[in-house]
């Protein structure tokens, strides 16, 4: 089995499902003869050519607002938005539009479009290169959300997602773009969306994690552990509609649980998720749920790190909640 | 030379070299009688659809003070821009609407009675009551599911053009807008990618001269709205958008010129919108009355009318009869509509996705298991 790093897994379920499917389209700026910045549509224009693999205008509203109109009309489209910071122009084209159409229509019109786009810091990008957005399309009815952290699960879930009907936000987490590394299987298979990874089994306290920190998580996670603290590690992988069945099963069994993300803390996925297990996991509890977050502060370019809610941050996380007496 | 006619140069000097009697139709608006497009068959087809979305929209507006619908978008005043953009249209090609084009989906089939239970917002409606009143959508009839978010539907026909294209489908797509739309972003962006891409698309401009309050001169500093075309590399068209036979001619040119694979063109028609915005408006106070008494002497379906009477088409007595049978229809499909039920509740959670996450299945029990307990 090859081992690939992440853009090569989601340069190679790209080329795979262009293959076996005329439909899908990709388009966005710098994708074509360039490959894409960060190289993740190396080669398709070679392959495929230049009406399947499309180097649009400089305007993110226009590539969204002409990609719903190709999947309106049959097409797969696969938008890239080269940084996510820069979705902002399309917001009003994935809102109001992209996420309604199928409610609005009663089914009569859907709009299956994949937008991939890199999210998270950790390369030097400042305020703009670095944003994680994923709330403020988890808050939309009507989109998947979904966020690999390894090069398995990204050719896998980005499989998944251009089979199914709905339209996916597809955050690649740029900081492991080459750094995450595995194998990644030949062909054809899929990582179905809802589905959480169980990544490493504890039974004192869950964390749960995705993207570029589920790595951040596994340094701290085995820190934790030889301080004798036995956690249970989740990564998300679909950050909605997530699989709440997981995450319950592991705070029933724990009674305590972490959140880890990088977005800012207030409004952010950690709070839903601290509020659903409180609903369904209360008499489990031993311990106040603790979010490790990015601070609610814009992204800065110098103390990125300081930023970041890297592994020592975890393992505080960690280390408190685990000794918390009630 | 009158800004009009500046843009038509501009548009008929790019096609030159498929010049015929359909660009000096198009080219010579208002001297229409004996242009080749629209026969009197034609003409009276126009009509009897100009008619009845005349009535409808009067009926509705009744109804709408009478309380027994909560919002109504009226087409009055814009009939020819309606029905004669529309009428060029092929069974096959799409069409994105804005607030004033429903009559262009009954024009290509779609039955009154489902789409006055739209604006009911009950049972009968196929989009299940889910959008206010004059949002209709019907993929029978392909008049896509519009927002009320203005100019967004711009870049999407743009993308759905382009996917005929790929498919290599004849389809055409026609994009519909009105004046103050052209200063969305997504005018911009659309006409953009429609020129990059020589999408066969045809965006046609309803340009009323009102958005709500706001006139025109207000909207652009553009001398028209056809000359923006220039700019982004396509022809612009400006043609009297109340004589249904100039807008037939200049949106059937625009529409084969893009099957003909030649790209998409912007289409302005000249029209006013005779009533409010919408049944929510109150154009007295920032519209001069005497303006509005000008345009009532260019009423499209007014005019249409002694066209086909000066043909000896059509007379008193027709008109008449039509008049009461379009009546009896509109009636006839309100009672049928107002009567349904409203959409049942399990509906409100259908259609988010495709199938139906757990989060929605647990809010759908928690609505139903309060109405069980404290009713609605």
């Amino acid at each position: 089995m090859p081992t690939l790093n992440l853009l090569q897994a989601v340069n190679d379920a790209l080329r795979l499902e262009m293959r076996r499917d005329n439909r899908v389209v990709v388009m966005g700026e710098d994708v074509g003869k360039f490959g894409g910045v960060f190289r993740a549509t190396a080669g398709l224009y070679e392959e495929f050519g230049p009406e399947r693999v499309i180097d649009t205008p400089l305007a993110e509203g226009g590539i969204i607002g002409t990609a719903i109109g190709m999947a309106l009309y049959g097409l797969k489209p696969v938008p890239e938005i080269q940084f996510s910071d820069f979705i902002y122009p399309a917001f009003d084209q994935i809102v109001s539009e992209l996420a309604k159409m199928r409610y609005r229509s009663a089914g009569q019109y859907t709009a299956p479009v994949v937008i991939r786009t890199p999210f998270g810091g950790g390369i030097k990008g400042g305020l703009y290169h670095s944003q994680s957005p994923e709330a403020l399309f988890i808050h939309q009815a009507g989109l998947r959300v979904v966020a690999p952290s390894n090069p398995y699960d990204a050719k896998g879930l980005l499989l998944a997602a251009l089979r199914q009907n709905d339209p996916v936000i597809f955050f690649e987490p740029k900081r492991v773009y080459r750094a995450a590394k595995g194998e990644v299987p030949e062909g054809d298979y899929e990582v179905p969306l809802g589905e959480a990874s169980v990544m490493r089994e504890g039974d004192q306290l869950t964390v749960i994690a995705y993207g570029a920190m589920v790595h951040e998580a596994s340094q701290a996670v085995e820190e934790a552990a030889s301080q004798g603290i036995g956690c249970e590690l989740i990564d998300l992988r679909t950050l909605w509609p997530l699989d709440i069945d997981t995450l319950v099963a592991s705070v029933q069994k724990t009674g305590r649980a972490v959140i880890v993300h990088e977005a800012p803390r207030t409004c952010g996925l950690g709070g839903e998720i601290a509020a659903l297990l409180q609903e369904r996991c209360f008499v489990n509890l031993e311990a106040p749920i603790r979010r490790v977050t990015g601070w609610d502060t814009p992204f800065p370019y110098t103390l990125d790190e300081e930023y970041l809610p890297l592994a020592p941050r975890i393992l505080q996380g960690i280390e408190d909640t685990a000794r918390y007496v009630a | 030379m009158a800004p009009a006619n500046r843009a038509l140069q501009l548009a008929s000097s790019s096609r030159k070299k498929s010049s015929n009697k359909k660009t000096t139709v198009a080219r010579q608006s208002g001297a229409m009688s004996a242009h080749p497009l629209l026969h009197t068959q034609g003409l009276l087809e126009c009509y009897r659809a100009m008619l009845r979305i005349r009535t409808l929209d009067e009926r509705m507006m009744t109804l709408q003070r009478q309380g027994r619908i909560g919002f109504y978008g009226a087409c009055t005043g814009q009939e020819a821009a309606c029905i004669g953009s529309a009428y060029a249209l092929r069974a096959n090609d799409w069409v994105f609407p804005a607030l004033r084009e429903g009559g262009a989906m009954l024009l290509r089939g779609f039955a009154l009675v489902p789409y006055i239970a739209q604006v009911f917002g009950n049972s009968g409606d196929i989009t299940k009551g889910r959008q206010m009143p004059s949002h209709q959508a019907a993929a029978s009839v392909h008049q896509v599911s519009w927002s009320s978010v203005i100019g967004t539907q711009l870049s999407q026909a743009v993308g759905a053009a382009w996917a005929a294209k790929l498919k290599k489908d004849d389809t055409v797509v026609m994009a519909y807008l009105g004046d103050g739309a052209t200063s969305s972003n997504d005018f911009h962006v659309a006409m953009n990618f429609a020129g990059v891409f020589k999408a066969p698309v045809v965006f046609v401009c309803q340009n009323n001269h009102w958005s709500i309050s706001v006139p025109t001169d207000h909207q652009t500093a553009s001398e028209s709205i056809a000359i923006k075309a220039v700019a982004y590399g396509l022809p612009g068209v400006k043609v009297d958008g109340n004589d249904v036979s100039a807008v037939y001619a200049a949106v059937a040119a625009a529409v084969e010129r893009a099957r003909r694979g030649q790209g998409a063109t912007l289409v302005e028609l000249e029209t006013y919108r005779m009533g409010a915005h919408s049944s929510s408006d109150d154009p007295s106070r920032y519209r001069d009355p005497a303006e509005v008494e000008a345009w009532k002497k260019k009423d499209p379906v007014e005019r249409l009318r002694s066209r086909l009477f000066a043909l000896n088409a059509w007379n008193s007595a027709q008109d008449k009869a039509l008049q009461a049978e379009l009546l009896e229809e509109v009636n006839t499909a309100i009672k049928e509509a107002e009567s349904l039920p409203p959409p049942s509740i399990a509906t409100l959670f259908e259609d988010v996705y495709q199938g139906e996450p757990w989060h929605l299945k647990e809010q759908r029990a928690e609505l139903l298991e309060s109405i069980k307990r404290h009713g609605r």
